[in-house]
């Protein structure tokens, strides 16, 4: 018995350390950031090694940031599509869910076919990009709202939480004299608050990191949502006319804590309200994997 | 009066509910599958998807005979081949792991921080990765530290693919865990206690319970991951590879998206296109068939 403890004991101690060390692995690359977002610039391009704290004091990168025409333009944007986007994502993805969770419809079974094929099987890209283009939605907002208006995997998920509720909650609803819509409105999403709130969360997480749609389909900078501008700034080092300072040197080490400073000011709202809203994602994760 | 009439009559209020549903649908996903047909066409904008030429397979034998087809193929392969070894176990193994730590505290400490990275923009994601492994980066001042040579990992072919796979590890493994840490908790625990009596160590206990206990959820995201074999995230790639390395890192999908959405050429980056969603298609198709024949697990 002794033996065992032992051995055990020494797994224990070996497996605590994997997961420090990991962590340690996971949390650097963002404290780095951080660290460099509060950095003063010009001593930030002469730092070498590995920051354990920022190099000087400075909200340069954060006060360009949040001066800027573009970015206060791109954030509006992103709302915008968030907003108008959840409405519709909600909307139809509840329709479709009530639809599919009903019993005793002839055409429910082909309907749902219909759907999860387009998970297996797509047109592709470019006749995507041709279709959006001859429907007029290019360069208009739309265009980042509309070809992703229901996800079919949020759909299952969604019509799975549907078909767990009660069967007797629609047939008193029935009798009281209820439509459809009154039960969808007033009975179903009233009880469906998780599987909302998981919905709302997938939605919009993927709203406000989508940058792909709004390259193809956007050309004016005025529409650029957020993460465009953000890849703009951290790949095409497309930062000149974000900084509005006399000296070179000065705007150099602007340039330099800009960067991260946009890492930041785009990743910490999500990163704050994670923890709260962790047991929503996991939530989601597994009613979907139920039925994937 | 049909069966279907009368069906469509009396529900008529959930068909109506159901219609802007399916309008999506056909207008996003069948309209571009009927698209698609371009691959068989000369397209010419002016002349729409109907009025254009038909050329058979003309685009298909192009892409076949070109240079690009072997290396994108390739490329695709590889990348995912590596991505799946060491990108599917890393979850399995970091969930065995987890379950067996003792302090919940920890526990909970230790999945919520390795969650995190999960909720990080890929364009962060790709900015963080172009800034550690640049040559006066993180990575290369750590390996100057210990007296090495510096390298710009980003314009090297060679590295390519395990910046790729390791971003990948490290933005997803926690997150992964999830799922097969919710079928660990499905396991009856009476067999560790059987298990203990019968003085079986920890990694017995593992072998012989827990992995047998979540192995039909790791055929499910077996099927699943064999599935996306040829859809390798594109979208990252895209954000972080240069001319300078399309040797290792120009995969199908980014071909495809260069020569449709930058160089206009429709109806061949059409066909490239199509030819990966059937390979898609088939693969996840024959996974499915397998894992029925082996396992009894299957999607369908």
């Amino acid at each position: 018995m002794n033996k065992i403890s032992i051995g055990e004991r020494a797994f224990d101690v070996v497996n605590v350390t994997i997961m420090l060390i990991l962590m340690v692995a996971t949390l650097y690359p963002m404290l780095y950031i951080l660290f460099s977002s509060l950095s003063d610039g010009n001593r930030l391009i002469a730092f070498d090694g590995v920051l354990l704290w920022p190099q000087g004091f400075s909200l340069d990168g954060y006060k360009a940031v949040f001066s800027n025409e573009t970015f206060l333009q791109a954030f509006k944007n992103t709302f915008f599509v968030l907003i108008v986007g959840l409405i519709i994502n909600l909307s139809l993805t509840s329709f479709g869910a009530y639809f599919l969770s009903r019993d005793g419809l002839l055409l429910r079974k082909p309907i749902m076919f219909f759907i999860v094929f387009t998970m297996f099987f797509q047109g592709g890209l470019v006749p995507l990009y041709l279709i959006v283009k001859a429907y007029g939605l290019l360069n208009t907002l739309w265009a980042l709202i509309l070809p992703s208006a229901v996800s079919t995997f949020n759909l299952i998920i969604m019509r799975t939480y549907f078909q767990a509720l009660p069967k007797e909650l629609e047939e008193s609803a029935f009798l009281d004299g209820a439509g459809h819509f009154t039960i969808l409105f007033r009975v179903f999403i009233p009880l469906s608050m998780p599987v909302i709130a998981v919905m709302i969360l997938y939605y919009g997480v993927g709203h406000w990191n989508s940058w792909f749609s709004a390259m193809i389909y956007l050309r004016d900078q005025e529409l650029f949502p957020v993460q465009l501008v953000v890849r703009n700034i951290l790949l095409d080092n497309d930062n000149a006319n974000m900084i509005g300072t006399s000296t070179l040197q000065h705007s150099q080490s602007v340039a330099e804590t800009l960067k991260y400073a946009a890492i930041i000011v785009t990743t910490a709202p999500i990163l704050l309200l994670y923890p709260f809203l962790q047991k929503y994602f996991v939530k989601g994760v597994l009613v979907g994997a139920l039925k994937g | 009066m049909t069966r279907l009439t009368k069906d469509l009559i009396r529900n008529k209020w959930l068909y109506i509910m159901m219609l802007p549903v399916l309008a999506y649908y056909v207008m996003f996903h069948y309209v571009p599958m009927y698209g698609a047909i371009i691959a068989f066409k000369q397209f010419v904008p002016a002349k729409g998807i109907l009025g254009s030429e038909w050329v058979g397979f003309k685009h298909f034998r192009e892409f076949f005979d070109s240079i690009y087809f072997f290396r994108v193929i390739k490329n695709t392969i590889l990348l995912s081949f590596f991505n799946l070894l060491f990108g599917f176990p890393a979850p399995i193994m970091l969930a065995l792991l987890l379950n067996e730590l003792k302090s919940s505290w920890f526990r909970r400490v230790t999945q919520t921080i390795t969650y995190m990275p999960h909720f990080i923009t890929l364009v962060v994601v790709a900015g963080i990765i172009r800034y550690f492994t640049l040559s006066d980066g993180l990575i290369n001042d750590v390996i100057a530290f210990f007296g090495g040579e510096r390298v710009a990992f980003l314009q090297q072919p060679e590295s390519f693919r395990a910046i790729y796979v390791i971003s990948e590890i490290w933005q997803q493994v926690g997150w992964g865990t999830i799922i097969y840490l919710a079928a660990i908790s499905g396991i009856d625990q009476q067999q560790y206690e059987a298990a203990k009596m019968d003085g079986a160590t920890k990694f017995r206990q593992i072998w012989h319970i827990t992995l047998p206990g979540i192995m039909p959820t790791v055929m499910i995201m077996l099927i699943l991951s064999l599935g996306n074999l040829m859809n390798v995230g594109f979208e990252k790639i895209i954000l972080l590879y240069s001319a300078g390395i399309y040797e290792t890192a120009d995969v199908i999908s980014t071909f495809v998206y260069r020569k449709g959405i930058l160089e206009f050429d429709y109806g061949y980056s059409t066909a490239v296109g199509l030819f990966n969603s059937v390979i898609n298609f088939t693969i996840l198709l024959l996974a499915n068939y397998f894992s029925k024949r082996v396992s009894q697990n299957s999607l369908w």
